[in-house]
């Protein structure tokens, strides 16, 4: 039992703290969200020069050779700087499909242009009706001769408009809820018969409803098994929800500290309002909830890459469940305490609240997992 | 990082387990798991049990009866003693009042006391609470006036758990009126047989005898059993109150009550299947575990900076973290008990434990499940309230 980050892993926590610090103030952010693509591409290069987007993938494969700990660095910090970049969607999300069911020949068409910067990926798979069923597809991927030919639309794809490359979920066999018959396509995002509507989410990050009308990939385009993606889905799935959680508990860590400093300073009856015992203990809520976040993160991200799959997903039913419950709670006490200020599009605060909420809404809500997890049985072994 | 334990935690658990198996009595064990009350004699023989092992008090240096195991094996002992279950080593003895003693006592106190606690050759109890200073504890009016080589000491205690049972009982007592009210209070050990001194029951709400009050009336105290300096006694009882941090969580126990509430609502009926099966109440179940899990894993982040750093036995505002949570967790686990058991949690038959020949109404593991969510409304109140928590939290780890 060790909770202790190695020498690299401190030093990468170091680097990329120090990088967000000195390019990611609030007011920086907002030219970020401003700009055509609602982020900015010099961060973007100087995460690719920071060896952040080699970082999960294998030494042999041009990466770095990190695992979920890395991930879990690197996405907190984001998560506290309420970043705008499409690293979850590349790296995390993209990585991992080519990481965990990718051919060699896929790898090494894909995989340099992610290290390098240039190749940037997205995660077409939720569908109008699926909500958060990953085995919910009606997007078909129909056989013609050596080709499979995608039609559907794909919803809230993140950051899906600037994506060159889109991992789609599609049906080969079976019927809408079954969970045999899906395949993984890697497709491209221009190719013929692909068309997106971008868009800027609730917490300024961006988005895509994708039309897939008869786009023709080539059977090099699948993803491992083109019958039995979904187990690869969740695989994937399941590590960008520990990296989830860790961007939450980075959210949670900001939300506690600008409470704290606001609390400190902002006076009314001629005192600190943080001297009063009733916003104190509204502030100890917040601590706690933070704790049992990273609590959970930790648990989750150490989950992330078991083989067994029940305890794995089971895993990150509670942690998606935690910072679903303890986040909400993190962020409507922070608005709370901020008072009026808190409700203004001007201050950090609210966009934090914002970023957190969306989290609860990505691959699945409190609700979601926690009727999940039930099914599922005890996290406790007996 | 890693969350694994090492193949000799692994092999040191397999050992715990086994002896417990093979130790702690069939009848001590099942009462636990009914949550009745365990007899004063079924304490005692568990307690040289786990004593004769030299187990008694794990935590203790090695010089006084401690076993020299670093944190983790501490924890892991305590989770699995928990979940078997098997009664805890008296807390207000081994958990209390004997590290004070072997910390701030002189040799002949160390001596005297800690092998007899290991043994649990005396039952000590706490006497700090008074009627008028609960959450406010530094505002205790007991007096101890200094007559030659004794204290007289006058004034009431109360919340006292298991004073019934005390050969001892350690009193925060006040010795200097004149000085401001934390600096003038010393830690006394009082035995219990000493005249003056009159234990009146305290019934609790759930129909258990478990606290009481303590009335001293001019009892007379030798000063060789005062810890410490005089007038020191405030630093002594934090060092008491924030010295905890392994086990005040108890999430061995709350796993135990967790895996009792799937056993149970797997045999009580609802819509003409077991309750287990019911979404909703699996859902309620996971709820608590997943708060559980995360705990568990605070706790042992805690037990694994203790262990790289060592104990440094200075109180850690994580004790107040981890005993908030850990309240509420076992409050919602009892709750969920008695939810397990529905209407037949109603019936009040508190002479279940008395004449077992009587047969119980309803099906006899669910007589105590009203009466265990009650009792445990306490374990936020006591031991500094979840609100008195709060306050040490804002002040040392948020700095308001």
């Amino acid at each position: 039992m060790d909770f202790d980050l190695t020498e690299e892993q401190s030093i990468l926590k170091d680097s990329i703290e120090r990088l967000l610090a000195d390019n990611y103030g609030f007011e920086q952010r907002k030219k970020y969200m401003a700009s055509p693509e609602g982020w900015s591409a010099e961060m973007w290069r100087s995460y690719a020069e920071m060896g952040l987007m080699a970082l999960p993938f294998a030494e042999a494969d041009g990466g770095i050779g990190g695992g979920p700990v890395e991930t879990m660095i690197v996405m907190e910090a984001l998560g506290c700087a309420l970043a705008l970049e499409p690293y979850l969607p590349t790296v995390v999300l993209g990585g991992g499909f080519l990481r965990l069911g990718g051919s060699a020949a896929q790898k090494a068409e894909f995989i340099p242009g992610i290290v390098g910067g240039s190749r940037k990926l997205a995660f077409a798979q939720a569908e109008r009706h699926s909500r958060y069923d990953l085995h919910h597809v009606e997007t078909t991927a129909r056989r013609d001769g050596s080709a499979y030919v995608l039609s559907g639309a794909k919803g809230v794809v993140l950051h899906g408009d600037s994506a060159d490359t889109l991992v789609v979920t599609a049906r080969t066999a079976g019927g809408t809820r079954d969970e045999g018959g899906i395949g993984v396509f890697l497709v491209d995002a221009n190719a013929a018969g692909v068309s997106r509507q971008g868009y800027v989410m609730q917490d300024g990050l961006r988005a895509a409803e994708i039309l897939l009308d008869g786009v023709r990939v080539g059977t090099d385009a699948v993803l491992g098994d083109p019958e039995g993606g979904l187990s690869l889905v969740r695989r994937v799935v399941d590590q960008a929800i520990a990296a989830l959680a860790a961007e939450a508990v980075g959210v949670m860590s900001a939300m506690h500290a600008l409470t704290l400093d606001y609390i400190k300073v902002r006076k009314q009856f001629g005192v600190p309002i943080g001297a009063f015992q009733v916003l104190q203990h509204k502030a100890v809520d917040i601590y706690v909830a933070l704790e049992q976040a990273r609590s959970i993160t930790l648990y989750a991200t150490m989950m992330a890459d078991s083989d067994d799959a029940a305890e794995r997903q089971r895993a990150m039913h509670a942690a998606k469940v935690e910072i679903g419950r303890g986040g909400r709670l993190a962020g409507e006490n922070a608005i709370q305490l901020h008072g009026g200020v808190g409700m203004t599009m001007e201050y950090a605060i609210g966009h934090y609240f914002k970023r957190m909420t969306m989290i609860d809404l990505t691959f699945g809500d409190h609700d979601h997992h926690l009727r999940a997890l039930g099914e599922a049985g005890s996290l406790f072994a007996a | 990082m890693d969350l694994r334990f090492t193949q000799e935690e692994i092999a040191f658990r397999e050992e715990v387990r086994a002896f417990f198996r093979d130790n702690v009595p069939e009848a001590t064990r099942q009462k636990l798991l009914d949550g009745e009350m365990v007899t004063k004699e079924e304490y005692v023989a568990w307690t040289r049990i786990l004593d004769a092992r030299g187990w008694g008090a794990p935590h203790w240096p090695v010089e006084y009866g401690g076993t020299g195991w670093g944190p983790m094996k501490q924890y892991i002992f305590l989770e699995e003693l928990q979940r078997y279950p098997a009664p805890q080593p008296l807390a207000f003895g081994v958990n209390m009042v004997g590290p004070v003693i072997y910390t701030f006592g002189n040799a002949a106190q160390k001596a005297r006391f800690l092998p007899r606690i290991l043994n649990l050759d005396d039952w000590w109890c706490q006497g700090f609470s008074e009627p008028g200073a609960g959450s406010d504890l530094a505002s205790l009016k007991t007096r101890a006036v200094r007559d030659g080589d004794h204290y007289v000491v006058n004034g009431q205690k109360t919340w006292t758990t298991l004073a019934q049972y005390a050969d001892w009982i350690f009193c925060l007592v006040r010795t200097d009126p004149e000085a401001k009210k934390q600096e003038g209070i010393s830690f006394l050990l009082i035995d219990m047989k000493t005249p003056g001194i009159e234990v009146r029951p305290i019934v609790t709400m759930d129909g258990g005898r478990e606290i009481n009050e303590v009335f001293l009336t001019d009892v007379r105290v030798p000063v060789e059993n005062r810890v410490g300096e005089e007038n020191r006694g405030w630093d002594y009882a934090k060092f008491l109150l924030g010295n905890e941090r392994t086990n005040i969580a108890r999430v061995g126990m709350s796993k135990q009550r967790i895996a009792r509430i799937r056993e149970l609502a797997a045999r009580e009926m609802s819509g003409g299947r077991p309750l287990i099966e019911d979404p909703r109440f699996r859902e309620k179940i996971a709820a608590v575990e997943v708060e559980l899990k995360a705990l568990e894993m605070t706790q042992l982040r805690v037990v694994a900076a203790d262990a790289r750093r060592g104990n440094t036995g200075r109180p850690d505002p994580a004790s107040s973290y981890l005993k908030i949570k850990g309240s509420e967790i076992q409050q919602a686990t009892t709750h969920l008990l008695m939810e397990v058991m529905g209407p037949y949690a109603m019936p009040y038959q508190p002479e279940a434990d008395d004449f077992s020949n009587e047969p119980p109404i309803g099906p006899g593991y669910g007589s105590h499940a009203a009466p265990s969510y009650f009792n445990n409304r306490k374990v936020s109140i006591y031991g500094g309230s979840n609100e008195i928590q709060k306050n040490i939290i804002a002040k040392a780890v948020l700095g308001l």
